[in-house]
C-alpha cells in the first residue's frame, strides 16, 4: 500500500488503518460518528494526499479543458475553483474533479485517486494544440480543515486574511505556519472549510501545526469514515457510486455542472439528446421507514417490480436515522413516494425525501 | 480487551454463557471494537430452527454490515428486542448484550468452544 506523508502520525494518533484504494489511510481514530459530529459542531482535520492533481498549461489551455470538461471553464476567474464533470462521448462520467485556474495558460485539476492514471491518459489521448499535462501528484500533499471553526483555527497560522478567500476561491501561495501552501475555501463536507495542498516533505509539520492550533476550537483528526457519511448527508456525489461510466451527470442531478450550450466538448452531443428525449433515470434521496440500513448496489423496487438501485446508503449521523441515495426510474421519482428497498431478500419500506438530507453551510453563499 | 472469565468463546468472536440446555450468545469485545460504533441490529424470530454455522444475526457498522454466526444449533428461545432500539449498548456492555438464546438440540457441539484463556490467546495472535 502507498502510503501519504502523514502515516506515521495516523499511527500515533490511533488512526485505524485500512486499504483504501492502494492507500493506506486511517478509516477513523476516535470512531466515525464522533468525528462526523464534531466536523459540524466544531472542525475536523484530514488527510487526502491520496488525491491526484493534474496540471494543463500553454496557450492552449482553456480551449483544450472547455472541450474535454463540462462546465465553462471560460467563465472562471483568475483563482477561482470550479467542479466539473469530465465525460465520455456517450455522456458517462470518466471523473468529477475540481479545476483551479491560476491564469488562462495554467490550470491545476484534482481528480480521484481511484481515476487519477485514468483520467492523465484520457487528458492526454484528447489533447491538441500547445498545451502540456504533468502529473504532479506526488509533489503535492492535501490536507482538509472542515467545519464551522475552520476559518477561525487556520486565521491563527496565516496573516493573511482568510476572510478574504471566498467560496471556490484560491490563494495559489500564502503561509501556512510558515510553510507555502495552495489554499482553497472547498471541501467535501457540506461544511465551510479550506483544502491546503503542499509539498508532501512539509506535510507532517502542516498537520501538526494545525492540530496544535485547532485544539482549543475542538478540532480533531478526522478519518475517511467520516468523510464520506459528511459528503453523503450533504449528498455531494462520490465517483463510482452516484456517478460513473454509467451514469450521466443528468441523472445525478448535477446538470448545473454541464453547459450544454457551450461550444463541442466530449459528450455534449449525448447529453443534448438526453435532456430533449427526457431524463430516463433519477437520482433520488429516501429515508427507511422500516427498520434496516440500505447499502450501495441494493435494488428498489415499487410494487415488486425493479425500479432502481441504492448508490450510497447508511445510517445518518446528524438525522440519526437511515437514509440512502438511489438511482431509479424517473417516472417514479416523486418526492413523498412509497418504494421498497431489498435488504437481504426481504422488502423493506421507505419514502423518497429531498436532498440534500442536510443543508450545506458554506460561507458567503 | 476484555475478557469475561465465565464464559465459553468461539474463534470467529461469540461468546456463548449455558444456563442447563440454554445458551445465550452474544459476539466479543474484540468483535465490537473491530465493528465500531454499531448502529443496527437484525435479529432472527423467536422459534426459528438455526444450525451450528449458520448467519443468525446482522450488525451493522456505519461502514458495513456483518453476519453473526451461531456457534451451536437449536431453536431460538427468546431474542434480546433492547439491541434493536439501543444497538450501541452492544459496544459499551459487550458481554451483557446477548443477541439471542437457543434451546441447544446437540449439546455435543459444546465441546467445540474454547476457555476464556484459550480465547484470549487467540484474540491476541490476531491483533
Amino acid at each position: 500500500m502507498k502510503k501519504t506523508p502523514i502515516y506515521d502520525l495516523h499511527l500515533a494518533l490511533g488512526g485505524k488503518i485500512i486499504d483504501f484504494g492502494g492507500w493506506a489511510l486511517p478509516v477513523e481514530y476516535d470512531g466515525i460518528i464522533a468525528e462526523h459530529n464534531n466536523v459540524r459542531s466544531a472542525a475536523g482535520l484530514f488527510d487526502v494526499s491520496h488525491m491526484g492533481e493534474i496540471e494543463v498549461k500553454g496557450p492552449d489551455a482553456e480551449r483544450f479543458l472547455q472541450y474535454v470538461l463540462t462546465n465553462d471553464i471560460s467563465a472562471m476567474a483568475d483563482h477561482q475553483v470550479y467542479y466539473t464533470l469530465m465525460c465520455y462521448p456517450n455522456g458517462g462520467v470518466v471523473d468529477d474533479l475540481i479545476v483551479y485556474k491560476y491564469n488562462p495558460e495554467y490550470y491545476l485539476l484534482v481528480v480521484n485517486s481511484s481515476n487519477r492514471d485514468k483520467d492523465f491518459r484520457w487528458l492526454q489521448d484528447n489533447s491538441s494544440g500547445q498545451i502540456e499535462i504533468n502529473d504532479l501528484s506526488d509533489r503535492y500533499a492535501l490536507l482538509a480543515l472542515q467545519g464551522p471553526k475552520a476559518e477561525v483555527i487556520l486565521q491563527e497560522l496565516t496573516d493573511i486574511d482568510l476572510d478574504g478567500i471566498k467560496f471556490f476561491r484560491f490563494h495559489p501561495e500564502l503561509k501556512i505556519a510558515g510553510i507555502p501552501a495552495l489554499v482553497s475555501r472547498t471541501g467535501y463536507t457540506g461544511e465551510d472549510g479550506f483544502e491546503i495542498y503542499v509539498n508532501p516533505t512539509q506535510a507532517p509539520l502542516l498537520w501538526e501545526s494545525i492540530l496544535e492550533a485547532g485544539a482549543k476550537h475542538g478540532l480533531k483528526p478526522t478519518g475517511l469514515g467520516a468523510r464520506d457519511t459528511l459528503r453523503f448527508e450533504a449528498a455531494l456525489p462520490l465517483y463510482g457510486q452516484e456517478i460513473s461510466q454509467d451514469i450521466t451527470p443528468l441523472e445525478a442531478g448535477l446538470g448545473f455542472f454541464v453547459k450544454l450550450t457551450k461550444d463541442d466538448f466530449i459528450g455534449k452531443q449525448a447529453l443534448v439528446s438526453q435532456k430533449e428525449t427526457g431524463i430516463k433515470r433519477k437520482l433520488i434521496g429516501f429515508e427507511m421507514i422500516d427498520r434496516g440500513i440500505p447499502r450501495s448496489k441494493y435494488e428498489v423496487e415499487v410494487n415488486e417490480e425493479k425500479i432502481g438501485f441504492v448508490t450510497t446508503g447508511g445510517f445518518s449521523p446528524s438525522l440519526n436515522k437511515s437514509i440512502g441515495l438511489a438511482l431509479i426510474d424517473s417516472n417514479y421519482a416523486q418526492e413523498g413516494a412509497a418504494i421498497e428497498v431489498i435488504i437481504r431478500q426481504k422488502s423493506l419500506k421507505a419514502k423518497i425525501i429531498a436532498k440534500p438530507f442536510y443543508k450545506k453551510r458554506y460561507k458567503d453563499q | 480487551m476484555k475478557i469475561n472469565k465465565d464464559l465459553k468463546y468461539t474463534g470467529s468472536h461469540e461468546w456463548v454463557r449455558l444456563e442447563g440446555n440454554i445458551a445465550f450468545i452474544g459476539i466479543t469485545d474484540y468483535a465490537q471494537s473491530h465493528l465500531g460504533t454499531i448502529v443496527f441490529v437484525e435479529l432472527p424470530e423467536v422459534g426459528e430452527e438455526i444450525s451450528k454455522g449458520a448467519p443468525m444475526a446482522v450488525v451493522e457498522s456505519v461502514k458495513a454490515a456483518s453476519d453473526v454466526y451461531t456457534p451451536l444449533s437449536g431453536t431460538v428461545t427468546a431474542i434480546n428486542e433492547e439491541l434493536m432500539d439501543d444497538p450501541e449498548q452492544i459496544n459499551s456492555d459487550p458481554y451483557e448484550s446477548w443477541f439471542v438464546s437457543l434451546e441447544l438440540s446437540d449439546s455435543t457441539e459444546l465441546e467445540s468452544l474454547i476457555d476464556a484463556e484459550g480465547y484470549q490467546r487467540l484474540s491476541e495472535q490476531e491483533e
